[in-house]
């Protein structure tokens, strides 16, 4: 068990491109932390600096108190789970989950124990004398679990491990790997490029991009605060519409509705500037039938719109609309996401905006026909278009500077996970 | 050769098929009854006239030759052992590690692997005399190490680029050094390759002539290939026609047992190394 600390780590390969930058994060001792970003973010490098397979250029790494920098793989007690398992197709379960000990030179009696106890948790005992590649994907997973647990390391370091399953097993083990760090209280970083894994997993979630961390906090936090649009923009799916918008006086003008501003986000607002160009981010569940919204109607603005799509979920309803404005809003940062996401899922990129909104399932909301929708204006997010800011976040959620500055070119980590494809 | 095959196509590939085979094995079935025949048999002009093992009774009772497959069998495994030990970790390096002077040592690899033995063999025979080399095992381990180290570095090389590096890193990840990665992980992976390797390399020093005939003069080091040009049979009288076949029959035995045994890693691992070679 121990903490680990980065210190303004940056990995710099030898072309000049930084893969990392300055990359300060504390995880504590017992904490699950997800590093989770887009293709070519860091996250994965971050992850392999750590574990020591990636050399640190910069900066300072420590594990418990010691500066391992320096160490290799094998001095630094982690465990380590891979994208692709990286299982030893040449030995049985047993032998896999058990290595480790036989490198540290335990004796027999006491492998044979770990190996049984960890078997037991993973429910792999039937499949100790089989080889990898007589498993399924879903047990493959579990003995690379194994293999990391009956070691009993310092900490857990798992890059992507759910990635190769299939969605129910992925959702399956998802469980699963929460239930476990949660008994066993190790350390755990765990990289992925899923925000669904990252919401619902860990006690912390670090969002980076383009080498750079962007917000450290807990999951409720980054979706509810989001520091700049970038991380508004992949925490939260559907993700959070955007849209172009102007402060005049105290209303809001967005492409739908204008809207009346409550003090504090005028306040807010301001500080962008009377009359200058914002981003607006509103979430799919800050709309509403306006036939269902009830007391709350009055803190926010009714506006009336053709639905292009309804998808019914059977607990909610997301419907489609389509908004059109005279402004364009441009943000590399939006760019990215959309790159990211595939085209279409990010809204508000061009003059046409698509909006999603979840509204009730009794909503009476039909494709082609118009309707009129509610708008929670307290909710809305207000960003600066020309850093990504936002002006509406509160507070300084973890000490960690604002990474909105130097936004280089969207370069492509070439080192890591190149096949790495947004999964759900 | 699957069912969407006519049944004329399939004759004709029967017909290829039976003519290569023929082909090859015409002169080995042919060696083979020239050494079950006896002396005064062999001009008898034809091509099976019973059994009789004399032939085999004279090499076995001929101390130059079993001393000759001994000198065999000795330097072709302590070449095959070292080239393969020395190969893999050059493979290794070569095929995970980025340094300086790569490219060249490849180039060099190639080179060696392209130059004519023949060219050599007069300077070596000079060489070894000076040195002291001459007639002596390691004179002839020596090159044959050095001529089968480029294939067996290709062909291993192309075997652990196959391997995902992950393997390795996961090893190090739970505890190995390098060399243990290599050692329990990486080789194990690559047997295919390293038994494809071992047997090309074998074969290369089991059925050398050039070098055991140029470095050689005595049984010593003599391996079977020179022996059997001095082969003399019972008695200087008798053509040792006879003897000779029965030596060269039993000199490919081991090579077709091995072979045998072995057959099903060596078409994988051929198969391996010509994908990705």
């Amino acid at each position: 068990m121990a903490d680990i600390v980065l210190d303004k780590v940056t990995k710099r390969y030898p072309d000049g491109y930084e893969a990392v930058r300055e990359m300060s994060l504390t995880i504590e001792d017992g904490e699950f932390v997800i590093l989770v970003g887009p293709s070519g973010c860091g996250k994965s490098t971050a992850l392999r600096m750590i574990a020591g397979l990636e050399d640190i250029s910069e900066g300072e790494l420590r594990i418990g108190d010691n500066v391992v920098n320096d160490k290799a793989p094998r001095d630094r007690d982690i465990a380590m789970v891979f994208q692709n398992y990286a299982l030893y197709p040449h030995m049985t379960v047993r032998e896999n989950m058990g290595f480790a000990l036989k490198l540290a030179k335990t004796d027999k009696g006491e492998i044979d124990k770990k190996v049984t106890e960890a078997a037991k948790i993973l429910d792999l005992e039937q499949h100790l004398d089989r080889r990898p590649a007589n498993l399924s994907g879903g047990q493959r997973q579990r003995v690379a679990m194994g293999r990391a647990i009956v070691r009993d390391p310092a900490a857990f370091l798992m890059d992507e491990p759910l990635s190769n399953l299939d969605a129910k097993l992925r959702v399956q083990m998802r469980t699963e790997v929460s239930r476990i760090q949660k008994n066993l209280g190790t350390t755990t970083v765990y990289v992925t490029h899923d925000q669904t894994e990252a919401m619902t997993l860990g006690d912390r979630v670090a969002v980076m991009r383009s080498g750079l961390l962007q917000q450290v906090g807990s999951p409720m936090e980054l979706y509810n605060n989001p520091k700049n649009l970038f991380v508004a923009g992949f925490i939260g799916s559907p993700a959070m519409n955007f849209m172009p918008a102007k402060l005049e006086g105290d209303t809001l003008k967005l492409p739908m509705a204008d809207v009346r501003l409550s003090d504090e986000l005028r306040g807010a607002a301001s500080g962008g500037g009377e009359g200058k160009q914002l981003i607006a981010g509103i979430r799919p569940e800050d709309f509403e039938d306006s036939s269902l919204v009830g007391e709350a109607a009055h803190r926010g603005a009714t506006f009336k719109s053709k639905i292009d799509l309804v998808e019914s979920m059977g607990s909610e309803l997301y419907v489609h609309f389509t908004t059109s404005s005279d402004e364009k809003i441009e943000s590399e940062e939006l760019r990215e996401l959309a790159e990211d996401a595939g085209a279409g899922e990010v809204p508000g990129g061009g003059q046409e905006g698509q909006i999603v909104a979840r509204l009730d399932p009794t909503s009476k909301a039909t494709q082609g026909e118009e309707i009129e929708l509610w708008l929670d204006s307290t909710k809305i997010k207000l960003f600066d278009p020309s850093d990504g800011r936002s002006l509406t976040a509160t507070g300084d959620t973890d000490g960690q500077p604002a990474a909105t500055e130097g936004q280089g070119p969207a370069g492509r980590d070439p080192a890591s996970e190149p096949d790495e494809q947004r999964s759900e | 050769m699957g069912s969407q095959h006519s049944a004329r196509e399939r004759v004709m590939w029967l017909i290829g098929i039976l003519v290569v085979i023929f082909y090859a094995l015409i002169p080995v079935v042919w060696i083979t009854s020239l050494s079950l025949k006896k002396p005064d048999e062999v001009g008898d002009r034809k091509f099976f006239s019973g059994f009789s093992f004399d032939n085999y009774d004279v090499i076995f009772s001929d101390d130059t030759f079993i001393a000759a497959l001994i000198n065999s069998l000795g330097i072709a495994a302590i070449a095959t052992l070292i080239s393969i030990v020395l190969a893999a970790m050059a493979a290794y390096a070569l095929s995970r590690l980025e340094f300086a002077g790569k490219a060249v040592i490849l180039s060099g690899a190639l080179a060696v692997a392209m130059f004519p033995p023949i060219s050599i063999v007069g300077s070596l025979f000079d060489i070894w005399r000076a040195i002291g080399l001459y007639d002596t095992w390691p004179g002839l381990i020596i090159p044959y190490m050095t001529f089968t180290l480029p294939l067996a570095i290709y062909t291993l090389s192309a075997f652990f680029r196959e391997i995902p590096w992950e393997l390795e890193q996961a090893a190090q990840v739970d505890g190995a050094t390098p060399f243990q990665a290599f050692r329990k992980i990486i080789v194990p992976l690559a047997a295919p390759g390293v038994f494809t390797a071992s047997i090309l390399v074998f074969i290369f020093a089991w059925n050398d002539f050039i070098f055991a005939n140029t470095l050689t003069s005595t049984d010593a080091a003599r391996t079977v290939p020179a022996a059997l040009a001095f082969f003399t049979g019972a008695s200087q009288f008798e053509q040792p026609i006879g003897a000779v076949a029965a030596a060269a029959v039993v000199v490919t035995v081991p090579i077709i047992i091995m072979v045998l045994i072995f057959q099903r890693r060596i078409v994988a691992g051929l198969t391996a190394g010509a994908v990705k070679g």
